[in-house]
């Protein structure tokens, strides 16, 4: 498989992306055309996390973009979107969040996930990785993707549900011993 | 093999791109081209189609000139940006979400953390965007950004750029890039931009290109965009 015309390669995005990939920095005057919101047919689910850097800081400059399935597994549904936007500078905590749909799988194979991309300074080229549910372990088990990973680093890609605060809870470690795994597409 | 060939971007740790030491990801990702192969399902998200045409935009949002005025004119060197989006396939690729923002002339975003002591424009935010049309062209109408100082290294100056992401139809057609003017002496000095493969360095720099500028009003620039495409997965590459 060779292509014929070379990659533009990547870039960092920088420090300042937010006047032009989200509205938040620029007083709205020119509105961002995805929010962190996914809508449809479904049970409505709350994800939230931070990014930690190779020092173990949260990082307070990260974008988080988020493609899902709908609640049946399909992605040709023409009524359902399925991709959003959210990043770590709007709060304190550092914290990205995100108000969706929970996925449904799209085979046996395959368990419910949400894929994600990161961006942030720092970050030359952006990296994917994947959600998983926490509460769907027999279907986590079976999953054709996950079955790639070592067994000590599948956790890294499983979102916890925090029952409690009704709430999916997904860090992402850019380093260190709880490194996510990230995927070469 | 993969899609997207890692190995035309700049790597993950760069280290005299300070930044870079604790962001960047550690350990080989993972091919994804393995799951392909195992999956009956030929749709997974990361090739999920669907994205063209999804966006809208507003007239003068390609306009930094005129989008963000506010009783005056932007300072600065009028220039237009124009090129086409293609895939690696060499196919143009219309409907594609380009989204730009860059400092103003004197090298300065509108952007709350940005403490460079230079001044705001405030008829100029930096913010643009556009759709591709049906053979992959874009344009926009800007101000030349001007070249600001960071905390990199003594004296480290970024050159002048204009940061670009594209959506294309799927998250593996996405891309985040910056585009550089042609003979800035200070790509040299520059780690973001060193970092990139010299085989692969001429691709984030743009060309003069009068045959795109508009006489008495704005200096031309030529970028074309490679993405990795939607007209070949890995599904397809069995066959090849």
């Amino acid at each position: 498989m060779k292509s014929d015309l070379p990659l533009t390669p990547s870039q960092t995005l920088g420090p300042y992306f937010t006047i032009g990939l989200n509205q938040s920095e620029n007083e709205g005057r020119l509105a961002s055309p995805l929010g962190n919101e996914i809508t449809g047919e479904g049970e409505i689910i709350s994800i939230a996390g931070r990014v930690i850097d190779g020092n173990g800081d949260p990082v307070p400059d990260a974008l988080i973009e988020i493609r899902q399935a709908d609640a049946s597994g399909s992605f040709s549904n023409p009524g359902f979107f399925g991709l959003a936007r959210s990043h770590t500078g709007e709060n304190l905590e550092a914290k990205y969040s995100f108000i969706t749909i929970k996925p449904g799988a799209a085979t046996e194979l395959e368990a419910p996930y949400i894929s994600v991309a990161i961006y942030m300074r720092g970050l030359l080229t952006h990296v994917y990785t994947r959600l998983y549910f926490s509460d769907e372990s027999s279907a986590n088990e079976k999953d054709a993707l996950l079955n790639q990973v070592s067994e000590a680093r599948q956790h890294t890609l499983i979102a916890h549900h925090n029952e409690s605060e009704g709430i999916y809870e997904f860090d992402i470690h850019m380093q260190g011993k709880n490194e996510t795994v990230f995927f070469q597409l | 093999m993969a899609k997207i060939d890692l190995d035309q971007h700049p790597p993950y740790l760069y280290p005299d791109y300070k930044s870079s030491a604790f962001r960047g990801p550690t350990q080989d990702p993972i091919d994804f081209s393995c799951l392909t192969a195992l999956s009956p399902s030929e749709v997974v998200a990361e090739f999920a189609g669907g994205l063209r045409n999804r966006f809208g935009v507003g007239d003068l949002d390609h306009d930094l000139i005129r989008n963000a005025q506010q009783g005056g004119i932007p300072l600065g060197e009028r220039m237009v940006v124009s090129g086409q989006v293609l895939s690696q396939w060499g196919k143009p690729e219309p409907g594609v979400l380009i989204e730009v923002w860059q400092g103003n002339a004197s090298g300065r975003y509108a952007h709350k953390v940005d403490d460079h002591d230079a001044p705001l424009d405030p008829n100029f935010l930096g913010v643009g965007r556009c759709i591709t049309d049906k053979e992959g062209r874009y344009r926009f109408y800007t101000i030349k950004p001007g070249a600001y100082p960071w905390k990199n290294h003594p004296n480290a100056w970024r050159p002048q750029h204009i940061h670009f992401s594209l959506i294309g139809e799927s998250i593996a057609d996405r891309l985040v890039t910056q585009m550089y003017f042609p003979g800035d002496p200070l790509l040299d000095y520059d780690p973001i931009f060193t970092a990139v493969p010299d085989s692969a360095k001429e691709h984030v720099i743009s060309t003069l290109d009068l045959s795109i500028t508009e006489a008495d009003f704005a200096l031309g620039y030529h970028f074309d965009i490679v993405l990795a495409g939607a007209n070949a997965t890995p599904v397809d590459s069995e066959h090849d």
